[in-house]
């Protein structure tokens, strides 16, 4: 007895097959057209440098475990090391560390290549950037968010966060309609609790101002201590935590930790059919702009001037004239700031922006002190 | 009572342990741990021309010359040789030897010392994979087993004043204890109730990451009062293996020597020994010799996590003294893996591949400095090692190895 093959699957495999090869050919005729250009002139340059304006910095970066892609501080400071290079025709060199044992190794391998200023993204990088420093005087260090070094050659960039997120909170207070606003964080760490602090005195010093009654649900200023998602992941627990407080009432968000923000906007634009005056608050950089497929329900972000910062640090070294002198973000120098309520300016009191503005110019005459355990001491 | 005693003689009888019957997984390990030393160093070989094609397609000066390749081909084969050779000489000038660093002794031995640095730890947990394997046991819980090590070393190492030398050796030993005891209950689990040590060791890694994490936190455990950041105090300088003035080796690499001795003499000279391979070969055979395969399993287990501990108390007391973080595995616990794969779990061959794997960590650091090349690469190729040790036939019909030949 002979098996008889069913004649279609003869023909669905030769179909298949042809496919494939049809596919392949197209593809590779593209490759052939796309390596049909034409040569550029040849004019000698091999350097490709860029517009030399004669200084001789490296302005180098190491990133700590985020990586530069973190769509946080790392990534925020990795755009001011390229702005301010390339504002000074300079080449940047960067490395990335896969995790938190190899700070020095890769440190020291950019003072090989001859760099001149090498910025540590983090605390976690102090003690590495310690050591370092003391090893290689002759090379110039910037170290963002920690204020434990003291070296001549080490400059430290810290951020008063608390004063920016005060405004966010001020503002979340006037905006909910549910009188209950809540912030999370990724971990419990002063970076990230210093916006929580602000927040809440914010939302506190608006109730104490209009008789309000607005509750901040996720952190509790007095015991320091709150809800986290235990990392600075987008994962499914960053999402479940932002649905938790939106079952609780809260309409008015601040996740602060990186890219935990997405997961959390997920589960509002889900939300918002239920609720649709849901609104989120943004953390680091202007999240209306820089995530504009989210742009619909961020009221506003609590602004850290890292690009900033890092291109000044900069310009320092290319005039001459870096110190090590500590940067402190404050909302008087746009250290830190408050983006623009954009679409939701409507959906706020008329008078939002004069008490901002009040708010703003109170905590820069002293007048108003945001006091945050996490607070820059200096 | 009645009923349910009913029930279970209904059921048919299950296969008894004294059946034979093939353990697919177990064969799997075996073919994969037991490849020749020619395979380990064709699949390197094979992997090295793998990353070499990526860093070509990834090389934005390739990509621009490849778009004229018909005006001017020579420009495309330039830039992938500068880019290829650009790569790999500065990964080596990394971790061997680099010309244009010769100014003082220190500057030559450099890349040399960075390399053995960062072998230590990674041939003394690659040890704490092979052992598990040779009683047929996988052990995929490096990280919690070195995290669980280094809590308990550093803690020892920040809080318990000793003399110097005696101080790294208590933390050390109490590490290694630490990382015996978490992987040992995978070990008993598996010989009383069966449970596969797979699913076990990374359950358990989960809980160890957490709950270090936690008391990283808390300041009655391992956080530093200092600050509010999750890190714990630097070591007591009496609990930190010293780096060699002016270099970065330091005693971990003389430890995990020591260990690899061990290890063979263990494996290839101890009574026990001689039990572990026994079972690891086949334990109903091993069972029927009069061998207690449970006592061998949960030892096994516990040895392998004593080393995977102890590698952890290196971490803490060699690369990391200044305060450690709940990532001081450094994804050391899996790249162990890797690297008894490589070497076998033989001792000599664990220690090359050690060595190996650390010239590649000392090298990517300067690969990517100097070259701009993401340290992910070191990665793939690492990855594709294993992909070739696991797929001999294929590495064999590339180099054109003859078939079934042994070396």
């Amino acid at each position: 007895m002979t098996r008889r093959i069913p004649l279609s699957t003869l023909s669905k495999k030769s179909t298949a097959r042809r496919n494939l090869l049809g596919g392949a050919s197209v593809i590779a005729i593209a490759g052939l057209l796309a390596a049909c250009g034409t040569a550029p002139e040849d004019d000698g340059d091999t350097g490709a440098d860029g517009g030399d304006n004669g200084s001789d910095q490296v302005p180098c970066m190491v990133s700590d475990a985020g990586g530069f892609d973190d769509q946080s501080f790392n990534e925020l400071s990795h755009d001011g090391l390229v702005a301010g290079s390339e504002a000074h025709g300079l080449d940047p060199r960067t490395v990335e560390s896969e995790n938190d044992t190899v700070y020095e190794s890769n440190i020291e391998s950019l003072v090989n290549q001859g760099c001149t200023l090498i910025f540590s993204v983090g605390f976690l990088l102090q003690p590495a950037t310690e050591t370092m420093a003391a090893n290689y005087e002759d090379v110039n260090f910037a170290i963002i968010d920690d204020d434990q070094i003291v070296a001549d050659n080490v400059k430290p960039l810290i951020y008063d966060t608390a004063q920016a997120a005060f405004l966010a909170g001020y503002a979340a207070a006037a905006y909910t309609e549910s009188d209950r606003v809540a912030t999370w964080g990724g971990m419990n760490i002063p970076t990230v609790t210093i916006f929580m602090d602000g927040f809440a005195e914010g939302v506190e010093y608006f109730n104490e101002e209009n008789g309000a009654e607005v509750e901040v649900l996720g952190w509790d200023v007095e015991a320091q201590d709150g809800s986290f998602t235990g990392g600075f992941e987008a994962n499914p627990e960053a999402r479940s935590m932002a649905e938790q407080f939106i079952s609780q009432g809260a309409d008015v968000l601040m996740p602060v930790g990186g890219p935990i923000f997405q997961p959390a906007a997920e589960a509002v634009l889900d939300a918002q059919g239920d609720n649709p005056h849901l609104a989120m608050i943004g953390v680091d950089t202007d999240l209306t702009e820089s995530a504009p497929e989210y742009a619909d329900i961020f009221l506003t972000s609590v602004l850290k001037g890292l690009a900033v910062s890092v291109e000044d640090t900069i310009t320092e070294a290319v005039n001459g004239e870096f110190n090590n002198e500590p940067f402190v973000g404050t909302l008087e120098n746009d250290g830190v700031g408050i983006a623009d309520f954009y679409d939701f300016a409507s959906d706020l009191p008329d008078t939002i922006d004069a008490d901002i503005d009040e708010l703003r110019d109170a905590i820069i005459d002293g007048s108003l002190v945001v006091e945050s355990p996490s607070s820059p001491s200096i | 009572m009645s009923n349910q005693v009913a029930q279970q003689a209904a059921v048919p009888e299950p296969p008894t342990e004294d059946a034979p019957r093939r353990d697919v997984g177990r064969e799997l390990l075996h073919r994969l741990f037991n490849g020749t030393p020619m395979l380990s160093v064709l699949a390197v070989l094979a992997s090295l021309v793998v990353g070499a094609i990526l860093i070509g397609f990834t090389n934005p000066r390739v990509a621009e010359a490849a778009g004229y390749f018909f005006a001017r081909p020579g420009d495309t084969f330039a830039a992938l040789w500068q880019a290829v050779s650009g790569a790999y000489i500065s990964l080596f000038q990394g971790a061997i030897f680099n010309p244009n660093r010769m100014d003082s002794v220190q500057q030559v031995l450099a890349p040399l010392s960075t390399t053995l640095y960062y072998a230590a730890p990674l041939i003394i947990a690659g040890l704490g994979v092979a052992i598990a394997f040779k009683v047929g046991l996988f052990n995929i819980g490096g990280r919690g087993q070195m995290l669980v090590g280094a809590g308990v070393a550093g803690w020892v190492g920040f809080t318990v004043p000793l003399p110097p030398v005696l101080h790294v050796a208590v933390a050390l030993i109490a590490g290694a204890l630490a990382g015996a005891l978490w992987g040992g209950i995978v070990g008993l689990l598996k010989a009383r109730t069966g449970a596969h040590e797979v699913i076990l060791t990374i359950m358990l890694n989960y809980v160890a990451y957490l709950g270090i994490q936690y008391a990283l936190r808390n300041p009655d455990l391992l956080r530093n009062q200092e600050n509010n950041n999750p890190v714990s105090p630097p070591m007591m300088d009496t609990a930190i293996l010293h780096s060699l003035p002016g270099f970065r080796v330091h005693a971990g690499i003389l430890i995990a020597i020591a260990v690899v001795i061990l290890y063979w003499w263990f494996i290839e000279r101890s009574n026990l020994g001689y039990q572990f391979r026994a079972v690891g070969l086949n334990p109903d055979a091993a069972r029927q010799a009069g061998m207690n395969v449970g006592l061998v399993t949960t030892l096994a287990m516990a040895f392998g996590g004593a080393f995977m501990g102890l590698a952890g108390g290196v971490q803490v007391a060699g690369q990391v003294t200044s305060g450690f973080t709940a990532n001081i595995d450094a994804g050391i616990g899996f790249e162990a893996i890797t690297v008894a794969l490589l070497g076998r779990s033989s001792p000599w061959g664990t220690l090359v591949a050690g060595l190996l794997f650390g010239a590649m960590r000392a090298g990517g650091f300067n690969m990517q400095a100097a070259q701009q090349i993401p340290i992910d690469l070191v990665l793939v190729l690492q990855a594709f090692i294993v992909l070739f040790i696991a797929a001999p036939a294929l590495v064999k019909t590339i180099f054109f190895y003859p078939k079934g030949a042994r070396s």
